[in-house]
């Protein structure tokens, strides 16, 4: 029987661990002991010196509190509206890509998070083919990562800027997906892994929320549409039956805020109304602690592995199809243009 | 930048995941081991790894090994320990060494080597790159022997055709024929060699500044070993009270597990406990991208001989041709090479 470290669930105070070295064992336990098992501590001395990427997309109409649940997300000041927000910021005329990354750092493990903004999809009198510079972004990101893989002199470590999650902000109307959401989960649920979330949930009762979820999901279903856990991409029994207790809580409903109150005594975040405080991350109010442990704290690894292993080697296949071959480039060459905005702040702002 | 409790997002969880999913696919290493017959290469890999990959060994005498070459042998064996599992693949190399006239006696071990980057190669530009099966060598273990006064001419021959493609770790094998002074002087004299033929052995990679005192002792301490004085043994005696692998002889017992014996544990810590995972990405991040880069800058080159340089270069994915016909156009490319001068 092997024994699985088990991930991470509980808070801990984050004062970086110290990296343990290799002991010698003791003399009596020489005998029978290779120390294979100590691989296990070469890998993540490297991984944790090398430090880790992800890139998270975020997909909704103006309005539905996407900024705001990603920097309720990752607890600091992480999306495009970080640095002066401006509530009359105009709807633009398309839908842009707009990236922002920061380095934010926890336990001693270091992570570039990028957030990719989508504004103006959803927006327009007229959204037909909206969701296409969005298909065309990520593309492009797997293209630039397939360039790099075919280069004669290989970077040890290739730049990676693919999108590795993608949440989907559902308007909760209460009653059932609109066109769009389904034509945009329809063209991309294939591409990129797709988590869809029930967007400023506090406007649901319980009751509402739970028949809303069980309508959306049918509805995927009858879609088509296969959101991420995905049920052909499980491992084995384990795997399977975690990722079925999610399928059947999603999609999550969640509530965003950067603003902290007082509520039994404790400084929670939260959304004062008349009629009290919605508690983020309070389990019975809203399911945002279950989004975030779910995507953070056990299957953010995976996230990534799903896109690197399966929706980027898709696109690698059908590329080696389509050409009959790549060139292999001998030194950095331009990639193709795309309307991209990068704006790289300051690292870590945090409060 | 520092966060309290309040802040804690949970990221910090990230080695834990990658950890977890590695764990149960599994590790896997390829060690060869290499130098002339009798050295004790099979006795000190199955001192290494606690097995016996060698049960049903049948030792060839001297006329039957006059018409012997040097052969590529594999063994598998699956070892798991504390819920890690390892496949390790032990490559030997029967032979080398061992005839008369050993010209070019390495010429199948880089021949093997190369043809797992190339199978590698293949499987990494094909289109299902799923499951690609990993057999490029990781470590080739070079056992010196200890009667000499230091490198021999096959010694610096081998280690030279090899060190930019391998991992290449010298040792001195049977060193209990030796003492220690005389395990001292071989040292320094085949260091200098090492270093005066341009050799390149693989190197411990530094320690971080901000690694622990201990551990930066430790570092330090292997690296002005080098190369490991080593002894193995495939049987346990009786010493000091406890059981041990040794080698019992009349004037004391030989214990392989002694530091002050011999430095197999300081390579057992080496090649197993510290740098298994170094020794994979070196392999991985230079060894093979030179490989790679080689191949792709040769087959770019011979298709510009060839005049085809308007058409895209069908670089992936890359037919696996057949045997017989990878024989017939080496031969054309002899002829026509030959035709040239």
């Amino acid at each position: 029987m092997s024994e699985i470290v088990p991930p991470e669930v509980r808070p801990k105070p984050a004062v970086p661990a110290k990296p343990s070295h290799v002991a010698l064992p003791s003399r009596s336990a020489l005998l029978g002991y290779i120390g294979i098992d100590t691989i296990i501590e070469q890998m993540r001395k490297k991984t944790m010196k090398t430090g880790f990427d992800f890139n998270i997309m975020v997909v909704g109409q103006s309005g539905l509190g996407k900024s705001t649940l990603v920097n309720t997300l990752f607890k600091s000041q992480v999306s495009r509206r970080s640095t002066g927000w401006s509530r009359d910021e105009k709807i633009p005329k398309t839908v842009e890509i707009k990236s922002v990354s920061h380095v934010i750092e926890e336990g001693g493990v270091k992570m570039k998070l990028t957030v990719i903004d989508t504004p103006g999809f959803g927006d327009q009198i007229n959204n037909e083919n909206c969701w296409e510079p969005i298909s065309k972004y990520i593309n492009e990101q797997y293209e630039k990562f397939l360039k790099e893989e075919v280069n004669i002199a290989r970077k040890k470590r290739i730049p990676d800027t693919r999108v590795h999650c993608c949440l989907y902000f559902i308007s909760p109307t209460g009653h059932t997906l609109r066109q769009l959401d389904t034509e945009f989960m329809k063209h991309l649920s294939r591409v990129v892994n797709i988590i869809p979330i029930i967007a400023k949930s506090d406007t649901l009762t319980l009751d509402e929320k739970t028949e809303f979820k069980q309508r959306v999901r049918k509805e995927l279903e009858a879609c088509g549409i296969e959101c991420y856990p995905q049920k052909e991409f499980d491992e084995d029994m384990e795997d399977k039956s975690d990722n079925d207790k999610i399928r059947e809580a999603m999609p999550f409903a969640v509530v965003g805020s950067d603003k902290e109150y007082q509520a039994n005594g404790k400084r929670i975040l939260g959304r004062k109304t008349a009629w009290g405080v919605v508690e983020v991350e309070n389990p019975n109010h809203c399911e945002f602690s279950l989004l975030r442990d779910f995507m953070i704290r056990s299957h953010l690894q995976d996230l990534k592995e799903v896109t690197h292993n399966i929706h980027y080697e898709t696109y690698r296949a059908k590329r080696l199809n389509d050409n009959g071959g790549l060139h292999p480039i001998s030194s950095g060459q331009d990639t193709q243009e795309s309307n991209l905005t990068f704006c790289m702040d300051t690292p870590c702002l945090c409060e | 930048c520092n966060r309290n409790d309040k802040q804690y997002v949970g990221f910090a969880t990230l080695p834990n995941q990658v950890h977890r999913k590695s764990v149960k696919k599994g590790f896997d290493f390829t060690l060869m081991v290499a130098g002339e017959s009798g050295l004790g290469k099979s006795t000190l890999v199955n001192s290494l790894f606690l097995t016996d990959l060698y049960k049903d060994r049948k030792l060839l005498n001297a006329e039957e090994r006059i018409n012997q070459t040097v052969e590529i042998t594999k063994h598998t064996v699956d070892i798991e320990e504390k819920g890690v599992k390892l496949k390790l693949t032990i490559v030997d190399t029967p032979g080398f060494g061992d005839a008369v006239n050993n010209n070019e006696c390495w010429k199948p071990i880089t021949d093997y080597i190369d043809q797992q980057f190339e199978q590698y190669f293949r499987d990494e530009s094909g289109l299902n790159r799923k499951n690609i099966l990993d057999n490029r060598v990781h470590c080739c273990l070079y056992f010196i022997p200890p009667f000499g006064h230091g490198l021999r001419p096959v010694d610096v021959e081998f280690m030279k055709a090899l060190h930019e493609k391998v991992n290449i770790v010298p040792l001195i094998s049977k060193a209990d024929c030796l003492t220690p002074n005389e395990v001292k002087k071989l040292k320094d004299r085949v260091r200098d060699e090492i270093e005066h033929f341009g050799i390149k052995v693989y190197q411990f990679p530094e320690c971080d500044s901000d690694e622990e005192e201990e551990f930066k002792q430790m570092d330090k301490e292997l690296k002005e070993c080098t190369p490991f004085a080593v002894i193995g043994s495939n049987t346990v005696v009786e010493a000091r009270g406890q059981r041990v692998r040794g080698r019992l002889y009349p004037w004391g017992i030989v214990e392989v597990e002694n530091q002050s014996h011999c430095d197999f544990v300081k390579l057992r810590n080496m090649l197993i406990r510290s740098h298994m995972h170094d020794l994979k990405d070196v392999t991985c991040d230079v060894h093979y991208e030179n490989y790679r880069a080689h191949c792709i800058q040769e087959m770019t080159s011979k298709l510009a001989q060839d005049n085809r340089t308007d058409s895209p270069l069908p670089i992936l994915p890359l037919p696996t041709p057949d045997v017989e016909t990878e024989r017939l156009i080496k031969m054309k490319d002899e002829e026509v090479q030959n035709n040239h001068h």
